[in-house]
């Protein structure tokens, strides 16, 4: 006990006097080298130096191997890992315990492109408060190496043949049934992942991350969009994204009309540096252009994609106390004993 | 001409013997046609009147155009479930007009829409031709009304037959158009009219009548969907989602309306109950699961095929330990069956529902008030065994109008179980396991995303896990895990409301039953009685077996077990949880998705019994 409290003082804390280890999960059960991981590190690097309190985040997941890495982040976190596909529902119950708190979702292609994909559009159209991580891959790797729904059309697999069908572009998905936030990364670009993930978390309503991340066992050839050298030669970032917290100076100076500011609810603000293209995510019709353009150029584009602040989120729908629900004691939720009278007499 | 139909009946030689308070009045008519207003303002008034009354509604499955009954018994001694024989009719379709008239008993009445030009082959039943037509054409009414208040003729002119008071006739439409009052006036006038009308050219001929008592003293009349909704909002509902299905729809659609009346925060003056309508059933459940699992007191309603679809999720809130509340308005099946006809199909799915070794909690309400009072104690009791409760109602409390007793306000505080806040997990100085077994009683604590304590966080799962939520594929965690939750729930059924028996000395057989078949079992009762026969009577109110059901169904030489499905699927379970007494249970499988009937009943026992002989 006391070694560990040496160990804490020395390590590095951050603004709520956290150590990383304080954001860490159990050891991961997947595979070395899975794009999973990766991004669980980048979770937990975003929420660090955001300094969010793990205790006020919670965590949620279907079933897969992406809807198992909830495990191997955020220890400190309530969570729960529902069943296939169905996580958007159990998380838009749950998220209605305490308000205050942040959630954030892992899923994957098999668990929300196909038994999921209902529950995903209408956890996107209710715009309920939470981070939608789907961990892209292209296959199913927990059962050994299926196509999904998201694997490319003509995609070759050991057991499995040739894929004939065209794939489902979550992103695209998220975007027709109005997200309010929808962006693309690859696991391969973990600086891009962790900003997204901290303007994500910014974000007052659903916010989609449509994230390629390989399989290393079973999707991971060259040629095949969901490998790790197709990303790294393909990926076409909308810009150059970085995440400034409130209350923080923005220290560099960009040159005019090269950057964009997005300010956030919480008063953060995403910075958009200009790369090849003037990309304004604020435009749906862009956006939607932009992902058909990706699509018909065999590109893999990044960035934040769409954002849209003004659509109220469900919670906000509801006009309830600030205080947490399910602290709310019997004298505040059993009406009083004189209105069982009125109720008698409305019946005839 | 209308007399001379009337005065031609043969039972105008012998003088009539006056019946009175107990037929029923049967409406044919057609669906869509706004028949129920008026249905139920006769039923009202009738009740107004002091006479006990129920009203059955016979719809098909369909928005307009198929024929529809309803069925308004009145009975002095109470008796009010659905009987076998037609005393009245009021036909308003031609479609089943020969039908509906063949139906009558000898001496019984024919109200009957004049412009139906059907032959009336019976001379033994008493005709009241009623000029809906005319009446409606010379009201002037507007044209998109018509067919409304052509209804309220009928209203009025068996109001006139029967002797139904007229200001009770008022009080009922007063009540039924919340007050406003351009749809009473113009529903009343046309009451009135037919009425004034029947004064001047019928002559009463039939036995039937009604007169006024003070037997409803004491009673309100509503169905069980209204009383489970506001059940549930004096139990502190917190969260409910559902998906559109009948008959459950009008539980979830009360509970919209009354969430704004009777759920507003006393401090804030804001909503403390969120009702979604989901996109499906599988999202239904998934959101309740996970507003359960928050600590919200969390409920769905649906019916059969929606609980079907909720199978998966309510397997895994047993096993991950979440409290959630999932009423069952059931309806007749397999498959979509029919879906405006009654049942209780859906117990052996409820009370198995999950794969693998599952066994949820039911309850059975067996009256409108007690659908109130399990709306209530169903959070309490989810919460203290954090498990699923399913309560099991049907199409006949959840769609139809019941006298029943005054709903009770609830009679003793919530039961929010084994919770632990902050404050709680400290005294426990960090010796706290999710799944941890510290008293004995199968019961572990549970903590709620918000506690901001370190480690009170655990991660909930349908995977293997052990005593501290981690995840565990240990064969001896695995068993020791499965056992606690069968003894969690299994050793605390004195948690779940008893049976209710009524003895009659002497009695060596019984009737078992549960549910909405309780009026007619009392009526079948006070027939055994008459008849000299002993019997008595145990209603369940919840699984798994109590102790108390044990030892009746062990004291009786045989027990017959009533219920509206084809297998009898509680004397199956009742077979399997009392295996000593297999043979001292016989089963009563009633199936044409009406509602019990006492002669039904009467005539399978006494059949049966004289097998025994």
């Amino acid at each position: 006990m006391t070694d560990q409290i040496s160990q804490t003082s020395k390590a590095q804390v951050n603004l709520v006097g956290l150590t990383k280890n304080d954001y860490r999960g159990n050891p991961s059960s997947l595979c070395q080298g899975c794009g999973h991981n990766s991004i669980s590190s980048q979770i937990i690097a975003a929420c660090y130096e955001l300094n969010i309190i793990p205790e006020y985040m919670i965590k949620f997941s279907g079933i897969g191997c992406s809807s198992k890495s909830p495990f191997y982040f955020l220890n400190r976190s309530f969570g729960f890992n529902g069943l296939h596909g169905r996580m958007p529902s159990l998380a838009t119950g749950a998220m209605f315990g305490d308000i205050s708190l942040k959630g954030i979702g892992v899923s994957g292609d098999g668990d929300t492109a196909s038994i999921g994909m209902g529950q995903f559009k209408h956890i996107v159209r209710r715009n309920v408060p939470l981070v939608y991580i789907v961990e892209n891959n292209g296959v199913y790797g927990l059962t050994k190496g299926q196509f999904s729904a998201t694997a490319d059309e003509g995609l070759e697999l050991k057991k499995q043949g040739t894929n004939p069908y065209l794939p489902v572009d979550i992103a695209w998905e998220a975007l027709v049934s109005h997200a309010t936030f929808v962006a693309r990364s690859f696991a391969g670009d973990p600086k891009q992942v962790k900003e997204l993930i901290k303007a994500a978390l910014s974000h007052k309503g659903i916010a989609v991350l449509d994230i390629i991340s390989p399989c290393v066992t079973f999707n991971n050839q060259d040629n095949t969009s969901h490998s790790y050298s197709w990303g790294k030669e393909h990926e076409v970032a909308l810009h150059d994204l970085s995440y400034v917290p409130r209350a923080e100076e923005i220290m560099v100076d960009y040159e005019d009309g090269q950057i964009k500011e997005v300010t956030m609810h919480d008063g953060s603000m995403v910075i958009l540096k200009k790369l090849d293209r003037d990309y304004d995510p604020k435009n749906r019709a862009e956006a939607m252009r932009v992902l058909e353009e990706s699509n018909k150029d065999c590109c893999l584009i990044t960035g934040l994609i769409y954002i849209n602040q003004t659509p109220p989120t469900l919670v906000e729908l509801y006009n309830l106390p600030d205080e947490p629900l399910n602290r709310l004691t019997e004298e505040r939720l059993r009406p009083p004993r004189e209105t069982m009278a009125k109720v008698n007499a409305m019946m005839f | 001409m209308t007399k001379e139909n009337t005065d031609s009946y043969p039972g105008g030689e012998k003088p009539v013997e006056p019946i009175s308070n107990n037929f029923s009045i049967t409406v044919a008519s057609i669906n869509g046609s706004g028949s129920q207003t008026s249905n139920l303002t006769l039923m009202r008034a009738l009740f107004k009147m002091g006479i006990p009354v129920s009203g059955k509604n016979l719809f098909p499955s369909n928005i307009q155009g198929l024929p529809t009954w309803y069925t308004i018994r009145v009975n002095e001694e109470g008796h009010l479930a659905r009987c076998e024989t037609q005393e009245i009719i009021v036909a308003m379709n031609p479609s089943t007009f020969i039908k509906d008239m063949e139906g009558l008993v000898e001496g019984g009445v024919l109200f009957y829409d004049d412009s139906i030009k059907q032959q009336i082959n019976r001379n033994d039943i008493h005709l009241y031709p009623m000029p809906v037509k005319e009446m409606v054409r010379d009201s002037g009414a507007p044209s998109n009304i018509r067919d409304y208040i052509a209804n309220m003729v009928y209203v009025g002119i068996v109001a006139y037959i029967m002797g139904i008071n007229m200001e009770n006739i008022y009080q009922a439409l007063e009540f039924h158009f919340k007050g406003k009052q351009e749809p009473i006036d113009l529903n009343w006038g046309m009451v009135k009219n037919a009425y004034d009308w029947a004064i001047k050219n019928l002559q009463k001929t039939d036995a039937y009548s009604v007169c006024a008592t003070n037997k409803t003293d004491g009673y309100i009349m509503a169905d069980g969907n209204t009383a489970a909704a506001l059940g549930a909002l004096y139990g502190g509902l917190q969260f409910a989602a559902w998906y559109p299905i009948t008959p459950a729809t009008s539980l979830a659609e009360t509970l919209n309306e009354f969430v704004p009346v009777f759920r507003k925060d006393p401090v804030t003056g804001k909503n403390t109950c969120v009702i979604l309508q989901a996109e499906d059933e599988l999202a239904a459940i998934g959101m309740i699961v996970g507003a359960g699992w928050s600590g919200l007191r969390a409920m769905t309603s649906t019916s059969g095929p929606g609980l079907s679809l909720m199978v998966e999720y309510v397997g895994l809130a047993y096993f991950s330990e979440v409290p959630v509340v999932i009423w069952d308005i059931q309806r007749i099946g397999p498959s979509t069956g029919l879906p405006t006809r009654t049942s209780q199909g859906d117990l052996r799915l409820a009370y198995y529902m999950g794969h693998g070794d599952v066994k949820n909690v039911v309850l059975f309400p067996g009256s409108v008030t007690e659908c109130f009072e399990f709306g209530w104690k169903a959070f309490d009791i989810s919460e203290r065994l954090q498990t699923p409760v399913i309560v099991l109602s049907d199409l006949d409390f959840g769609m139809n109008q019941w006298m029943t007793r005054p709903f009770e306000y609830p009679n003793k505080p919530m039961d929010r179980g084994k919770i632990l806040w902050e404050e709680d997990y400290l005294k426990l100085e960090g010796k706290w396991g999710r799944y941890l077994d510290v008293d004995g009683d199968g019961i572990p604590y549970r903590t709620l995303p918000g506690n901001k304590s370190p480690n009170a966080a655990y991660f909930a799962r349908g995977t293997g896990h052990d005593e501290y939520a981690n995840y565990s594929e240990q064969p001896i965690d695995w068993e020791k895990n499965l056992l606690r939750l069968g003894r969690k729930i299994d050793s605390n059924v004195a948690f779940l409301p008893k049976p209710v028996i009524k003895s009659t000395s002497g009695a060596n057989i019984s009737i078992i039953s549960y549910g909405s078949t309780d009026v007619a079992i009392d009526e079948a009762l006070s027939i055994f009685r008459k008849e000299g026969l002993k019997i008595n009577h145990l209603r369940i109110r919840s699984l798994p077996t109590a102790p108390e059901v044990k030892d009746f169904v062990r004291s009786h030489e045989r027990n017959y077990v009533v219920e509206l499905n084809r297998d009898g699927q509680l004397h199956q379970i009742l077979s399997l949880e009392i295996p000593d007494s297999t043979m001292k249970l016989i089963s009563l499988s009633h199936l044409d998705g009406l509602p019990l009937t006492a002669q039904w009943l009467v005539n399978q026992v006494i059949i049966k019994e004289e097998y025994q002989k």
